[in-house]
């Protein structure tokens, strides 16, 4: 085989693995999203950050604006302190609030922002106040036995009250 | 040593060898070879004929004494000195050692452009002008794996010879070949060291092709030492019984037939032991 | 009792000659890399043999295991309703580890043991004996280029091998099975980072392809110069390059893939 048709057929080759590298990254990866260099940060802080990750998305009325940039527990006030990195072009009110949700029933849990109505927006390093932890799939069970407890114990109350107040 | 042959090319000075601390192959040789001459080392198997190839090109240090190149001590742990060394020296390998996946003429065209910046042009004539010297101009385009093996004999001869070295070492050129090849390799060496003015090495065990072509010749025995050296002449009229024996082709005497081993009647439960 | 303590130390300390062999044979690789990189031909000459006479392995694994991938998936992902991931999975299984590790067994296998068995002709046949008597230094020449061929080589191939699974799984589960296109590609795209996933894959094959590398030309350069010494290198090659990328593989992703 030539030197020449060699030559030519590696190149083919690099070539392959070149496309093949631009088709992964490009449909079958999220390369399309923005880059890191356009985004400003927020913090927020939770009593439960409950399944969020980094790098989970953060949206706004369903759509993705940001990225959850890193999460740390605040040593003082013992709460999960969580920042994010938001698109330069996207503002919101300096009210808003923001809530961690799940996609779907079971799925990850992502950072949604609610807009509030204030007309000054949000800048760089602000804090968002309002927040609402992540719902725990334990706390709902336990809430769920509980106000089913409840429910049953009003009408057995007073037996139950009775035979436990005997018994102490 | 130099009052035998004059002008020196390789002095070999009171040498020991052994392979990594193992068993002593050269026991304290000395042997010199004339510039411009064939010389020829003789032996038996295992005597130390190629470990002494190896240590003149550089490939192992040696444990005990010099070898001096156009009297230049070889030093095998100088990298730069045995490259300088060996653009200087042609080997040629017991069976050719050619690069299979080259033809013909690319393996004499291998030296050459891998140490020399001539074009192609060059290059072309420099190889057809040495595989003609050795008889396979014709042959050039062909694949290893298509020649005999006295033609790989002969085509490794043409790139050990390619960049004109001025010591060329053959390690049992003989071995294997035909009658008829085995005369035109001879013819080859002789002629090369002729035309040339090289110096030539023979390592090999056949007696007659040797001494129809050498100048000189030294005999080494199973232990590592020089047993004798001479004019072929000298040798062939030597009485001493290990030359005899070897010259000669006797299948025993100072070398045994037998392998050390217990009395046969013992072996084959004779007598007791 | 002392002669088994005697052998195990023998042993030991063997262990570690072959060891510091290992390393100082990999050191004079490296150091004979810039002299290849010189004779640029040598190196493309040898990725032409180790990487293009591997395509065909390679792609045609790579189409069989996404179309099993795709299959097995489905079947698992269905029963939680969660088919609409597939894409995804089949994405993070290929590109994280599938692509990587088995393109490194496969390369192993036919590109490694060619290497071996090559090298260790050579070896036999005097070629690398010659060529040092010829002033040109083997490890330049010979080995080096086939290195650097291999390293170029196998991150190519694993990255052809994922974009091929996922091509075939693409057939299986959107044309075969009916899964939703547009999901597939969509679901797949938000969750696999091109950073962490893809990334770190071809790093991961980057690593494997050394090992295999090296380890071939390591068994075919130290092989006996014998038919048997031959074969019993290009079975080491095999096996402890196998063993070595599966090794590798396991430190790789808990260093890459653990979260904090």
């Amino acid at each position: 085989m030539g030197k020449k048709s060699i030559e030519t057929f590696v190149g083919i080759f690099v070539l392959l693995g070149f496309l093949g590298i631009v088709f992964l990254a490009l449909k079958a990866a999220n390369l399309g999203s923005f880059s890191s260099g356009e985004t400003y940060q927020l913090t927020a802080r939770f009593d439960n950050i409950g399944g969020l990750k980094v790098r989970a998305p953060v949206k706004s009325a369903g759509v993705t604006v940001g990225r959850v940039a890193s999460i740390t527990l605040d040593p003082q006030r013992f709460q999960g302190l969580v920042k994010l990195d938001i698109q330069r072009g996207v503002q919101f009110p300096n009210d808003s609030s923001a809530r961690i949700l799940t996609s779907g029933l079971l799925g990850d849990q992502y950072l949604g922002i609610e807009p509030g109505a204030q007309e000054k927006m949000y800048a760089g390093g602000d804090e968002i106040k309002q927040t609402q932890s992540a719902v725990v799939l334990e706390s709902l069970i336990s809430q769920f036995l509980f106000s089913k407890a409840a429910d049953a114990g009003s009408t057995t109350a007073p037996a139950a009250a009775a035979s436990s107040g005997g018994k102490k | 040593m130099t009052e035998l042959h004059g002008d020196l090319m390789i002095a070999v000075d009171q040498v020991v060898f052994g392979y990594d601390g193992g068993r002593t192959i050269l026991n304290d040789v000395s042997l010199a070879f004339g510039r411009g001459k064939v010389t020829a080392i003789l032996g038996g198997s295992g005597c130390g004929k190629t470990t002494l190839l190896r240590l003149i090109g550089g490939v192992y240090p040696v444990t005990r004494g010099e070898i001096r190149f156009d009297d230049q001590v070889i030093d095998a742990r100088n990298m730069e000195q045995l490259f300088t060394l060996r653009r200087r020296l042609g080997m040629l390998f017991q069976f050719g050692a050619l690069f299979t996946d080259l033809t013909v003429f690319e393996n004499v065209a291998f030296p050459l452009r891998e140490h020399t910046d001539l074009d192609e042009t060059m290059i072309r004539d420099i190889v057809l002008m040495k595989l003609n010297a050795v008889g396979l101009r014709g042959a050039a385009q062909l694949r290893i794996a298509e020649i005999s093996g006295g033609m790989a004999r002969r085509v490794a001869l043409a790139r050990a010879i390619a960049l004109d070295p001025e010591l060329i070492m053959y390690d049992e050129p003989f071995a294997g070949l035909d009658p008829i090849s085995m005369s035109v390799a001879a013819n080859l060496i002789r002629t090369l060291n002729d035309t040339t003015g090289a110096t030539s090495i023979l390592v090999s065990h056949d007696v007659d092709e040797c001494f129809s072509i050498c100048d000189y010749a030294y005999l080494l025995s199973s232990q590592g030492k020089v047993v004798a050296h001479g004019k072929p002449e000298q040798l062939a009229a030597s009485e001493d019984p290990e030359v005899r024996q070897f010259i000669r082709g006797e299948p025993d005497g100072p070398v045994r037939f037998h392998y050390p081993a217990k009395p046969l009647a013992e072996d084959f439960g004779v007598r007791a032991p | 009792m002392t002669s088994a303590i005697d052998r195990l130390g023998r042993a030991a300390l063997e262990l570690l000659r072959i060891f510091g062999h290992h390393a100082t044979f990999f050191l004079e690789l490296l150091r004979a890399c810039p002299a290849a990189l010189r004779r640029p031909y040598l190196v493309v000459a040898q990725i032409h043999a180790i990487g293009n006479l591997s395509l065909v392995i390679i792609l045609s694994s790579g189409l069989a295991v996404g179309f099993v991938l795709a299959l097995q998936m489905y079947y698992a992902l269905v029963t939680y309703g969660a088919a609409e991931s597939l894409g995804l999975i089949v994405n993070l299984s290929l590109t994280r580890e599938l692509g990587p590790v088995v393109t490194a067994l496969l390369f192993a296998g036919r590109a490694g043991t060619s290497l071996t068995a090559e090298i260790g002709l050579m070896k036999a046949g005097e070629q690398l004996a010659a060529m040092d008597m010829m002033a040109i230094d083997p490890k330049s020449r010979v080995l080096a280029p086939r290195f650097i061929a291999g390293l170029v080589s196998m991150p190519i191939l694993a990255v052809l091998f994922s974009a091929v699974g996922i091509m075939g799984a693409y057939v299986v589960a959107v044309l075969l099975i009916g899964v939703d296109a547009g999901n597939f590609w969509s679901i797949m795209q938000s969750g696999v980072d091109v950073r962490r996933d893809i990334g770190n894959g071809v790093i991961k094959s980057f690593v494997f392809g050394l090992i295999c590398t090296f380890v071939a030309l390591y068994q075919g350069y130290e092989a006996e110069a014998t038919p048997e010494g031959v074969a019993h290198g290009t079975t080491r090659t095999v096996v402890i390059a196998s063993l070595g990328v599966l090794v590798m593989d396991f430190v790789l992703t808990a260093l890459m893939f653990t979260t904090p």
